[in-house]
């Protein structure tokens, strides 16, 4: 009692300087305006809510989309949250941190996207399977390791002020894949029956007319789509909702979450920690100390592990959330609540918009390159990715770009109260690496109609093999990137080390 | 705005990547770690928040000790020792 009596009293003497040194050194002056910041664009954001809201209570929809961007944003900031890095971090560093946050926000997604598909909740759909997905994949990997960013690490570091992280979001992921599904360029490499199976789908001639429109309309809709729950096999023998706990979550996210994980443990983990518990228990290390070994690596990193587990649970309730949406508003896409507003011009020639019902990054992004060039005078709706799928939302009524929005502010809030903005702008070398990686994970997240989170991270925990698909071509043009940047960075430190 | 690794002093070095976004910091540390002796101190100055959480871990896993850890500005020096 009296030892814990001093203490307070040394602890309160104390106090008084610690708090002088800051102030002189001027720190608490940064963390307070710092402060000021994170409560100015969270209040900038309650006030665009409210005015979207007197607008036009369909835009309760937009409001969903904003705040859970902005809840997305906060949690990537501070897990430190990028697919580049799960592979990469591995290859690179022989750090798993990421990979294994990944596996385990999958694991609670998949756990909640069943029980969404077993309400009746959920707005989940599978995707055209084929090779095509892991070609997609490893552009995309290539991509996000020379850019320093995924599709959404490259949002949220925006919101940390990193500029290299807005050219590839930018030029690459907007402009550059705009102009990609529009352009006729590639249309040499097309072989006819592509041509003549878009031509039998029934579109209007004119609206089919570019390169991607060929690949889109007559080789990709031509592919199954796959959902364990919903194949022969596994409907038959797990009657009820079962099939979705069992096919979609047990089977094809959580067993191959697991088995990686072993992998990742086994190859680079394992040798250092049985190591170090070989020299603490002075011998043999056992099968309990293999067991200690992956529960260390789950949780070396706290923080990634904990917004896992997080942002697996806010994925499934974004789900829920908007499918309540559409059946309070009656509908099933953003679309149709344009048209009802008069928004006529804004939509596709189906009445829809892009309006994917949870975490999509890429095709928004595409969205807003679209608007842009035909604020320039590039006609963009004649082709079927935005004029028959998509449409092109004015930049204000695009709930999906909300999304996007919602996830720099919600990052740049985090990254203030935490002292850890910094305004960046790019020099040298990594402008190209920004517009270089921006435009391949732009290129290649089109061909899969998805990024690593449409693409893989959805997929694989909604029940649909493409996205293992997906997440292969990842991890392999990761491994490629990082290969070029160890050859680049071997070559610049060699020049360094002349001088020593 | 150019990477710098200098030697300072006999076993110290200096590895400056202000302005890298990932994956460069943590390549370059990875790096000079390597070219290192064991014992030899390294000073990292960075401002990439996620380079700052993945070196951590690699310290750890590797074995190497880091011995301060201080951020300002929006920067982060990490002074490291070869294990």
């Amino acid at each position: 009692m009296l030892f814990y009596f001093k203490f307070m009293v040394a602890r309160a003497a104390m106090m008084p300087q610690k708090i002088k040194k800051r102030v002189k050194e001027g720190k608490i002056v940064e963390e307070r305006k710092n402060q000021i910041w994170a409560f100015a664009l969270t209040g900038l954001l309650i006030l665009i809510s409210l005015m979207y809201y007197k607008a036009n209570v369909f835009y309760m929809y937009s409001i969903v989309y904003i705040w859970f961007g902005f809840a997305y944003g906060m949690m990537l900031q501070y897990g430190r949250f990028c697919f580049a890095s799960a592979s990469r971090d591995l290859f690179a560093a022989g750090v798993p941190r990421m990979a294994v946050g990944i596996m385990v926000a999958l694991v609670f997604f998949s756990l909640i996207q069943a029980t969404l598909k077993a309400t009746d909740m959920s707005t989940f759909k599978p995707a055209p399977f084929g090779i095509h997905t892991m070609i997609s994949g490893l552009i995309f990997g290539v991509g996000m390791v020379i850019a320093g960013g995924c599709a959404s690490g490259s949002l949220y570091k925006i919101g940390e002020g990193n500029m290299t992280s807005f050219l590839a979001a930018f030029f690459g992921l907007s402009i550059g894949q705009a102009i990609f599904v529009d352009v006729k360029w590639f249309n040499f490499l097309i072989p006819q029956k592509w041509i003549d199976s878009a031509m039998a789908k029934g579109l209007p001639s004119e609206k089919v007319t570019s390169s991607f429109d060929y690949y889109l309309a007559g080789y990709v809709w031509d592919q199954p789509s796959i959902q364990l729950s919903k194949t022969k096999f596994i409907s038959e023998a797990l009657p009820g909702a079962s099939k979705y706990f069992v096919g979609d979550a047990l089977l094809n996210a959580i067993i191959p979450a697991i088995i990686l994980l072993i992998v990742i443990y086994a190859v680079w983990n394992r040798k250092g920690f049985i190591k170090k518990r070989a020299k603490q228990k002075g011998g043999q290390t056992g099968f309990g100390d293999e067991l200690a070994g992956i529960w260390n690596m789950i949780t070396a990193s706290k923080r990634t592990t904990i917004m896992g587990v997080i942002i697996g649970i806010t994925a499934g309730l974004h789900i829920f959330v908007i499918k309540g949406m559409q059946l309070k508003f009656g509908i099933t896409n953003f679309g149709q609540l344009l048209t009802q507003m008069g928004f006529t011009s804004e939509v596709s020639i189906r009445g829809t918009v892009f309006d994917p019902g949870y975490w999509y990054i890429t095709t928004q992004e595409a969205q807003l390159g679209a608007w842009i060039l035909q604020k320039m005078g590039w006609d963009m709706m004649d082709n079927v990715f935005f004029g028959v799928n998509n449409g092109i939302p004015g930049l204000l009524r695009n709930p999906a770009l909300w999304l996007s929005i919602g996830i720099i502010f919600g990052a740049m809030v985090m990254a203030k109260l935490s002292n850890e903005f910094k305004f960046k702008m790019p020099k040298g070398e990594l402008i190209a690496w920004g517009l270089i990686g921006g435009l391949l994970m732009g290129i290649g997240s089109r061909p899969s109609l998805g990024c690593n989170i449409g693409a893989f991270f959805i997929r694989a925990a909604g029940g649909d093999p493409s996205g293992w698909l997906y997440g292969i071509g990842m991890v392999g043009g990761a491994f490629i990137g990082v290969k070029f940047f160890n050859w680049w960075s071997e070559r610049k430190m060699a020049k360094e080390m002349e001088a020593f | 705005m150019a990477m710098k690794f200098e030697k300072t002093g006999e076993g110290t070095y200096m590895l400056d990547v202000c302005g890298y976004v990932c994956p460069h910091p943590q390549i370059y540390c990875k790096k000079s770690l390597e070219k290192m002796g064991e014992g030899d101190v390294v000073e990292v100055i960075l401002d990439n928040p996620s380079s700052v959480e993945t070196i951590s871990q690699m310290c750890d896993q590797v074995g190497h000790d880091i011995l301060e850890r201080k951020t300002e500005g929006g920067k982060t020096y990490l002074k490291i020792k070869k294990g």
